[in-house]
């Protein structure tokens, strides 16, 4: 009846136990208050079913936030293991639970906050900085969400029901096959991967529809903002190689589901050819995620800079630079393979190619600032963090890309260094960039300035403390994923610095929740009643702050790139056209309905619930169907609705 | 189609059959992705039989060319249904997606019957490395013509009742894209799978 679900799934040690009963205690608190708050039917008519961009933006971001927490959680943990397991002393985490951890950290961060912010920032802002009441297909939207959502749920389900990967966030085979790796963990993982990779994918097809089909009148792709540029190659590389990754992880759940033979070491089967499907998706991948954090600094620089980007042409052949080559470059994560010197020599000599375009990026924002009238507000701080941390795991990069020195550097301690410093200070503090100069626009309230700085020097130097160290420990010979070393090697010193790095990124993030809180409660002293905190140079500061839900009551029409500094320069005149009526698409409960069968889907088939899997699989079809045959999915705005919703803003500016 | 020409501030949220029609072609581009993945799988495997029969041993030609004559046959006459819905002939476009139906019926159990043999000859997934991507490859393939077949049923239901208005044109032109699609990647698996599988 209930597969291999039994009792034996809800045993673990008292370190899961916390992390699964605080987490059940918080969703009952939840819960709670929103019964007390009745506000299920505001949470239902105003968020789930919402096809509005910019709540499902909101959304991603919150899904990302708590899962930020859970991944950081993960992280602090592996630091105190390894800055306490040394000599006799093996620690507070048995070997399995480490294994784990340093699993769902990876996926979480990738998977869940990398991607999930991204996604959420693209979701708040494309469609309003190229003119557009909406993305191309709002339920679409609507579904990638939920089906992102339902991926998410698996790793926190596994906290209680069962166990999660311990294979690493790449799962490699023959570890990862069913002979090694019996148990439900890494079902879980290729379940969680699986479903909120089809989300991307779906997302990848959406946004690129938007850009191409939804741009306002005068915006020729010259004129579109870099942000929009950047999003555009992402969903180029989303659309080439998400599909590697759905195929990729549908092979080994094969391998493990039916008994099939692709990267089994027995019958033929051929293990590494998992790790070239997987990274020929991974690399890629990597770009996905920073692609939008160039799009978001190329944004920030120009506006706190006071100067039209520096650039502008060299920027966009830049990203698209990367965009191609992201594509032939995957075999730098494996030289060791053994591929031979001419295949190594190519894959190497394309990766250092790579620092070319992003050069190039490095100092047109440089020069942006040059001659500007730099203000050194919360996401400029992130910028210059992030020149500083990017450049030098860039570097670190290019250090690596050398096959014969990979081949000492490899799966060590410099490795990971190398990609937390790119992606914590590439992606990371390019989300915060964007979250503190966007905040207003759809809060209608600036973040406090003086906490945000203090979260940022808490990141930026609790950063550098946590992962300088592990650049050293990483040529001394410490490889990743160790639960436990020998005190004679002398690397106890280094985990216990780098653990103190983690603690000031931990105070980091406590300013960041105060500095969330304190703007809330202070809302009123710093509220964005122009629309236009920033004196900003792209459309989305010409509508209201928050942007009513149809964005634009004239769909803008743009003459010139940065649309917004040049109306601004020509004079914005006082509205005086006659409002008309805005077609708009109507809320459905359908793509939460297929995201939640989804999830019942994949959790039937790690436990090998057959029955239950065949009835979501049902659910899925069924939802799907029913949205097919819905009449009237959209609706129309009346005019008077519009100029009272309008006239209401008016009212508010004076 | 409504004509936006006459608004001095053109709706994009207007347009549906071409932002549809667009997206369809990438979501397209995206499963040829797919497939492309698993013909690389198949190609780095093809030769790892591992004991087994390779391809020349348990390909039935004959039977490969039938299928592949009813699929091309099958993405002609949706070809026909799209030529028919868009020229607003209700009964042309039914009938030929009806025939479109039948044809993919056919198709898809002289596929269940090849898969039905080669289990019951001890030549499962199972078996070898080769056979496993050669199930996987065409089966997801298979797995595309029953959700091609089920769609069918799906879209054919509205346009009995009501005729063809713009959203059923648009679903009837991915439909279409789709058959066409089927058949292009069979004439894939047709090549480098029964094709190349002779000298292996």
């Amino acid at each position: 009846m209930l597969g291999r679900l039994t009792a034996e799934a809800l045993k673990h040690d008292w370190i899961e136990y916390l992390a699964g009963v605080s987490m059940i205690l918080g969703g009952i608190a939840l819960v709670a208050l929103l019964t007390h708050k009745k506000k299920w039917g505001w949470l239902w008519k105003e968020w789930i079913t919402s096809v509005d961009h910019k709540k499902i933006g909101i959304m991603y971001i919150v899904v990302s936030f708590i899962m930020l927490v859970k991944g950081l959680i993960d992280a602090f943990m592996m630091r105190a293991q390894q800055a306490f397991a040394c000599g006799d002393s093996m620690g507070y985490l048995g070997a399995e639970h480490f294994q784990q951890i340093f699993t769902a950290h990876g996926v979480t961060m990738i998977f869940f906050v990398g991607m999930g912010v991204m996604f959420g920032v693209i979701n708040l802002i494309l469609p309003l900085q190229i003119g557009a009441r909406d993305v191309a297909f709002p339920f679409l939207n609507n579904l990638s969400f939920w089906l992102f959502s339902a991926g998410s749920l698996y790793i926190l389900v596994s906290l209680v029901i069962g166990v999660f990967a311990g294979t690493g966030w790449t799962s490699y085979p023959p570890l990862a096959s069913l002979k090694y790796s019996p148990g439900v963990g890494v079902d879980y993982w290729l379940w969680s991967i699986q479903i909120s990779g089809v989300g991307s994918l779906l997302s990848g097809v959406n946004f690129f529809v938007t850009i191409l089909k939804m741009r306002c009148k005068g915006m020729s792709l010259r004129r579109m903002p870099i942000f929009v540029w950047a999003t555009f190659a992402t969903v180029i590389l989303v659309i080439f190689a998400f599909p590697i990754l759905t195929a990729v992880v549908g092979m080994l759940s094969s391998d493990r589901l039916f008994g099939s033979h692709f990267f089994t070491s027995e019958a033929g089967g051929n293990p590494m050819m998992y790790i070239n499907l997987i990274w020929a998706w991974g690399h890629p991948e990597v770009y996905i995620l920073i692609l939008p954090a160039f799009g978001i600094f190329s944004e920030v620089v120009p506006v706190f800079s006071q100067k039209r980007l520096f650039g502008y042409t060299s920027m966009v052949w830049a990203i698209f630079a990367i965009c191609f080559l992201s594509f032939i470059v995957w075999l730098h994560h494996f030289f060791t393979m053994g591929a031979g010197p001419n295949v190594n020599a190519f894959f190497g000599i394309m990766t250092m190619i790579i620092a070319v375009p992003t050069g190039v990026k490095v100092f047109n924002w440089l020069f942006t600032m040059v001659q500007g009238r730099v203000i050194f507000s919360t996401p400029m701080l992130w910028f210059i963090g992030f020149i500083v941390t990017f450049t030098v795991g860039g570097m670190a990069g290019v250090i690596m890309a050398i096959p014969a020195v990979d081949f000492q550097l490899h799966n060590s301690l410099f490795l990971i260094a190398h990609f937390h410093t790119v992606i914590i200070g590439g992606v990371l503090f390019g989300f915060f960039a964007g979250y503190s100069y966007w905040f207003p626009k759809f809060f209608g309230f600036t973040l406090d300035e003086k906490l945000g700085k203090y979260a940022f020097w808490c990141w930026f130097f609790g950063f550098l403390i946590a992962f300088v160290p592990l650049y050293i420990l990483g040529l001394m010979g410490a490889t990743r994923r160790l639960d436990h070393y020998a005190a004679d090697l002398g690397w106890q010193p280094l985990f216990v610095i780098a653990s103190l790095g983690a603690v000031l990124i931990a105070i980091g993030v406590g300013f960041q929740v105060w500095q969330l809180l304190a703007s809330i409660k202070n809302s009123k002293h710093h509220r964005d009643i122009t629309g236009d905190p920033w004196n900003g140079r792209t459309l989305e500061w010409s509508t209201t702050s928050p942007p009513p839900f149809y964005n634009y009551a004239f769909i803008p029409e743009v003459h010139e790139r940065d649309a917004f500094w040049a109306m601004k320069q020509a004079g914005i005149e006082a509205e005086t056209r006659k409002y008309r009526e805005i077609h708009m698409p109507k809320n459905t409960a359908a793509g939460f309905y297929v995201g939640l069968a989804s999830f019942v889907f994949g959790f039937a088939i790690v436990w090998y619930i057959w029955w239950l899997a065949a009835l979501s699989f049902i659910g899925i079809l069924v939802a799907l169907i029913a949205r097919i045959y819905q009449k009237e999915v959209d609706y129309h705005v009346s005019a008077q609705e519009v100029a009272y919703i309008e006239s209401q803003s008016k009212a508010k500016l004076s | 189609m409504k004509d936006s020409t006459h608004e001095p501030y053109p709706d994009p949220h207007h347009g549906h059959y071409s932002k549809t029609v667009f997206g369809f072609w990438i979501y397209l581009l995206t499963d040829f992705m797919l497939f492309a993945a698993y013909f690389a799988a198949y190609v780095v495997l093809q030769t790892s039989t591992f004991g087994g029969p390779g391809g020349k041993e348990i390909f039935n030609y004959p039977l490969v060319l039938t299928q592949t004559l009813i699929l091309l046959t099958a993405a002609f006459t949706s070809g026909i249904g799209g030529v028919f819905a868009h020229r607003r002939s209700k009964q042309g476009a039914l009938i030929s997606f009806l025939v479109t139906f039948v044809l993919g019926v056919v198709f898809l159990s002289l596929q269940i019957s090849d898969y039905h043999h080669l289990i019951a000859t001890g030549n499962s997934w199972e078996r070898s490395a080769f056979l496993t991507a050669y199930f996987n490859l065409v089966g997801l393939h298979t797995i595309h013509i029953v959700f091609g077949l089920c769609w069918i049923i799906v879209f054919l239901i509205p346009l009995c009742r009501e005729g063809i208005t713009e959203i059923i044109l648009t679903r009837l032109s991915c439909l279409r894209m789709f058959w066409q699609f089927l058949a292009i990647v069979w004439i894939f698996i047709f090549t480098i799978v029964y094709l190349a599988g002779v000298n292996v």
